[in-house]
């Protein structure tokens, strides 16, 4: 039997249709059971590697012959070696191209909306990791929002539509993953926009983003404007896209809100999460479509693949939105926090210009999920 | 410590470490000991999870600069 090679791409697009598979996860117990491929349809059987080294015969009555097998592991090495054990047992079975580490980065972008006179708005989705970036196109120009460390996707998906990026946006300071903004803007000659109040430690040159700033993209003049809505971090901003898109970052999610204690500073910045979730956002218009920094689960996806809802049905359905006293809200915010993402606080590091790791260290600290949310 | 075997497994990679690993124990005979040396991060939990399930006893780890070193004794 053959062994087939798969792409995180080809993976991402099962996920994104609802395909069922059937994934053979080699990693350790703990590994598999803080972050595995989330899919609607995939069935999944968890032996370590090293438990088949004397061959795979014990599993093979545990894997269903009518469908798709993957085998996946950290980096690769281990699931080509059982993937090879499986063929040779005389089963067909894919193993993952560069395994977790390439699911963790792989960015698929689906287009969001159009916008008026033949702009787009795209979501970037990083299944691996929960992350979103965005980017508005209008008319040969650009803007980037929440961009993840994987500037060529940027820069050749704009290069692509014949747009040229000109402004780059953060809307906070982030903890759970290495933000591209500044090495984007860098390289395009773009404005990079960071929250002055997150940013206080920063070791290069931004332009600070401030309330109310407002910026047109595109000869249609595509309208973008900053709200100030801090609480996950002090300087944490929203935009308005268009009158008709509202860009949440870290603050509030499909099924959860931000949570305030990763820049170490929970008691202090719960009042202001408060604020914004419940007066701030509160006076916008509910026909908005929230469009998050991240996503948690598998079932926020729409049909589409996008990750967007209505403000006005999360103020329906999203718990966080609807816990009306204020201590019962501090102590869901501060005091049942899920674990901090890994190696947050080198990541605040890196992303305020003071660490510079090379590609593979920046690889080992993003592993696992974001873990931005509380729910 | 009285090492009765030394795996240099450095510059591997991901399972070539513990495959060697697995080859070598089964040389030894009960009680004694492998002393493993690797490069390899994902060994830092791979080998501790792999020693469990056989029964076997991490007598000691260290890690000097980027090598990781392991003292195994055999069940």
């Amino acid at each position: 039997m053959t062994v087939s090679k798969w792409t995180a791409a080809k993976i991402a697009r099962k996920v994104i249709d609802k395909k069922e598979l059937f994934i053979l996860d080699v990693r350790n117990a703990d590994a598999f059971a803080d972050w595995k491929i989330e899919g609607h349809k995939f069935d999944y059987l968890n032996i370590p590697y090293f438990e088949l080294l004397d061959g795979v015969e014990g599993i093979l009555p545990q894997l269903p012959e009518d469908k798709e097998i993957l085998v996946v592991c950290a980096k690769e090495g281990s699931s080509v070696m059982v993937a090879e054990m499986l063929s040779e047992a005389g089963r067909e079975v894919a193993y993952l191209e560069g395994g977790m580490k390439s699911w963790s980065s792989y960015l698929e972008p689906i287009k969001a909306a159009d916008l008026e006179n033949g702009g787009e708005l795209y979501q970037f989705v990083r299944l691996g990791k929960g992350c979103l970036s965005y980017m508005v196109i209008s008319e040969g120009e650009a803007a980037i929002f929440d961009a993840v460390r994987f500037t060529d996707v940027f820069i050749n998906f704009a290069k692509e539509k014949g747009a040229k990026i000109k402004h780059v946006f953060d809307t906070h300071l982030h903890a759970d993953h290495i933000s591209g903004g500044r090495h984007i803007a860098a390289e395009t000659g773009a404005f990079y926009y960071l929250p002055e109040e997150d940013a206080a430690e920063a070791v290069f040159d931004y332009t600070p983003l401030t309330n109310n700033l407002n910026v047109k993209i595109g000869a249609s003049q595509i309208n973008v404007s900053a709200l100030y809505s801090p609480g996950h971090t002090i300087g944490s901003t929203s935009f308005m896209i268009d009158n008709k898109f509202l860009l949440t970052g870290d603050i509030l999610f499909i099924d959860s809100i931000g949570r305030p204690d990763l820049a170490g500073l929970a008691e202090d910045w719960v009042g202001d999460l408060r604020d914004t979730l419940y007066s701030r956002y509160r006076e916008l218009a509910e026909d908005l479509v929230v469009l998050p920094a991240h996503f948690m689960i598998i079932d926020e996806l729409n049909e589409d693949g996008t990750i967007a809802r209505r403000l006005g049905d999360l103020y329906k359905e999203n718990h966080g939105l609807n816990i009306e006293d204020e201590a019962e809200f501090r102590r869901t915010v501060t005091d049942q926090l899920p674990p901090q993402p890994n190696a947050y606080e080198q990541i605040r590091q890196v992303n305020m210009g003071k660490l510079n790791p090379d590609h593979g260290e920046q690889t080992e600290m993003e592993i696992g999920p974001n873990r931005c949310a509380v729910r | 410590m009285n090492i009765t075997k030394t795996l240099d497994a450095k510059g591997l990679t991901c399972p070539m470490p513990i495959v060697k690993t697995k080859k070598a124990m089964d040389t030894l005979n009960s009680g004694e000991i492998l002393e493993v040396l690797t490069t390899d991060k994902g060994a830092l939990s791979d080998i501790p999870a792999w020693v469990k399930s056989g029964g076997h006893t991490i007598l000691e780890q260290k890690t000097e600069v980027e090598t990781l070193y392991f003292y195994i004794q055999k069940a």
